[in-house]
């Protein structure tokens, strides 16, 4: 049974009078323990797709079904707390709280859980020792680089154990080292951890390191490899 | 880290936005705290138990009235009546003008007859009796001038010269009165009435105000009104009255505190509610893809919400708590000042309960817009600003 499953999904946006069509027909299996890119040019809907997959936005039609939860049958404030259990989230600008040290930053999400402080704060060390950050607990991001701040970022993506990690463009804000470190971090936690990975990517290199690439094209998937 | 350590995590944001923010808040509490005990101070008549059964006999139109002495021998003679006495304003001054205190010429016997509160010796009571230029002071005006028993003290009169034309006027120190412990001091400086009529210049037979015990407090209101009935045609008509709310009759003749108190806090909270809601507005609009992230999380519209909202009511209890707090601290060096002028200062407890409740609604005023707007935020909208 696929982990993510899209039933005839289409996405429209109304601008003004306008309306604007960002993804038609989209038919989308992704199997549980699956490393799936997605690519495409500026405007094909990746970023759409991806948050669609990721319980931030709903579709104008079809199904999205995550885990076998159908996220349209869920109200506003169940679907925040599926998100908090299921999901994991990497962004391209990291998005850490500045006022906060690492440790705090990945222990986040945990505090929507009913684990004690003691526990929730041993989580959090866990999470950073995993992505290879245990000794900067108590830095705050604007004493990390780019690289150690998406280090942190993926940390608190899955510091609540989810099944699934969403990550858009993560390495877009990064050189091509730094890039190639946080790839492989996402590929062990891929492949060592189970976790199942939706990229979106602009960069083919970076798309590598999936095992599926999905390419998106005015809303459309166009073509699918292995 | 909780909810909370979250919220003051964010408050540190920003720290000199923060700091200055509740500077202005502690002023606009330090403020509040003080005009509001003003306040209470002048509604107050400040006597409480021990004026129960005293009544001030004044002039009906104005404090600047003067009432004739025979006026006391009538009111004597209304049934209920225990005993008169009067007192009169002498304004003065003591060295510079910043000196000031209360100074009455009074009937020695009879003033300490019926402020059984104030406590002075037989001996130097009998000394101020047989004493024409004798004066006797509170121990807190003795203690702040340093003036000590045979001491001469020189008052220049800015209302009454003297019958020689001069405006010095000499007392030799006799005594010095407490009030009772619990009491705040008394800060009046008494003198001899007979002297003060004989030397003055003009005005001589009357005097300012009559104090009279009734037997029976019950009865009050109606002795209250024989006595103004006595005087009800005549030139010298009189208005009689609880000696509290004589306080506060007396205190109205400066304006309406409350509504000036209420005018310029009006002002000052209207100022930092605009001040305060800007910051917060300020606030929220740099950690929008902040709160965005937190919402993908799994934080819901509502926890979102209630977390700047908290904030904004934490920054100004904080801010309110420090203000109020200073003004506690620093009540006993600004009585000095001000108890002289307008009576003890307290700050009570409900007047710190009710700044307390002012910083906390404003906290839920200022916090309001900015709390709705993260709540209705939505998280792809959110995003996609922070990568434009």
């Amino acid at each position: 049974m696929p982990i993510v499953s899209l039933k005839e999904v289409a996405k429209s946006y109304r601008k003004g009078r306008e309306t604007i069509d960002v993804l038609e027909g989209i038919d989308l299996d992704i199997e549980e323990g699956d490393f799936l890119a997605l690519m495409g040019p500026s405007g094909s809907g990746k970023t759409t797709l991806l948050n669609l997959i990721g319980g931030l936005d709903s579709p104008t039609m079809g199904s999205v079904v995550v885990g076998g939860q159908t996220l349209g049958e869920l109200s506003g404030k169940a679907l925040a707390r599926w998100r908090s259990r299921n999901i994991g989230f990497v962004f391209q600008f990291y998005n850490l709280l500045p006022v906060l040290n690492a440790q705090r930053n990945v222990e986040l999400p945990l505090l929507l859980t009913n684990l004690s402080g003691a526990q929730r704060r041993k989580n959090a060390e866990t999470a950073l020792t995993i992505v290879g950050l245990g000794d900067r607990a108590s830095h705050k991001p604007g004493e990390l680089s780019g690289g150690q701040q998406q280090r942190v970022a993926i940390a608190r993506a899955i510091v609540a154990d989810p099944a699934l990690l969403v990550c858009d463009e993560p390495t877009g804000d990064l050189d091509r080292e730094t890039a190639e470190e946080i790839l492989d971090l996402l590929s062990i936690l891929n492949r060592e951890h189970g976790k199942t990975v939706v990229m979106v990517t602009h960069d083919p290199k970076a798309a590598d390191h999936a095992s599926h690439i999905l390419h998106l094209d005015k809303g459309q998937l166009v073509r699918q490899a292995a | 880290m909780n909810a909370l350590g979250l919220v003051w995590s964010n408050l540190g944001r920003k720290q000199v936005r923060t700091v200055l923010t509740l500077l202005s808040l502690l002023v606009a509490f330090v403020l509040f705290t003080y005009l509001r005990a003003v306040a209470v101070a002048f509604s107050s008549g400040g006597f409480g138990e021990a004026g129960i059964d005293r009544l001030v006999v004044s002039p009906k139109y104005s404090i600047i009235d003067p009432l004739p002495i025979n006026h006391q021998q009538r009111i004597a003679t209304v049934p209920g009546v225990g005993a008169v006495t009067h007192a009169d304003w002498f304004g003065g001054m003591y060295q510079e003008p910043r000196n000031f205190f209360p100074k009455f010429p009074v009937d020695p016997d009879g003033y300490f007859g019926l402020y059984s509160e104030l406590v002075i010796s037989p001996e130097q009571l009998a000394a101020f009796r047989n004493t024409r230029t004798g004066a006797v002071a509170s121990a807190g005006l003795a203690e702040r001038y340093g003036w000590s028993i045979g001491d001469r003290i020189p008052i220049e009169g800015d209302i009454y010269p003297k019958r020689d034309g001069s405006r010095l006027w000499e007392f030799d120190l006799v005594g010095i009165y407490r009030g009772q412990p619990d009491d705040p001091d008394p800060g009046v400086f008494l003198f001899q009435y007979d002297y003060f009529d004989e030397a003055r210049q003009f005005g001589h037979g009357s005097v300012g105000w009559f104090i009279v015990r009734v037997k029976d407090p019950e009865r009050a209101p109606e002795i209250a009104s024989e006595i103004d009935g006595l005087f009800e045609n005549s030139i010298n008509a009189t208005r009689t009255a609880t000696e509290d709310d004589s306080q506060r009759e007396f205190a109205k003749q400066f304006g309406n505190i409350g509504l000036i108190t209420t005018g310029i806090l009006g002002a000052v909270f209207f100022t930092i509610l605009l001040l305060t809601a800007n910051t917060m507005a300020q606030a929220l609009r740099e950690r929008i893809p902040e709160l965005a992230v937190l919402k993908t999380f799994g934080f819901t519209d509502g926890t979102v919400g209630s977390l700047v909202l908290v904030e904004a009511i934490l920054l100004c209890v904080a801010g309110g708590a420090l203000g109020i707090g200073l003004a506690l601290g620093t009540q006993g060096a600004m009585s000095v000042y001000l108890e002289p002028v307008i009576g003890p200062i307290n700050i009570t407890l409900p007047i710190v309960a009710q700044g307390l409740a002012l910083a906390a609604g404003l906290g839920v005023i200022v916090g309001s817009v900015p709390a709705l707007t993260a709540r209705r935020l939505t998280i792809v909208d959110a995003l996609r600003e922070r990568q434009a």
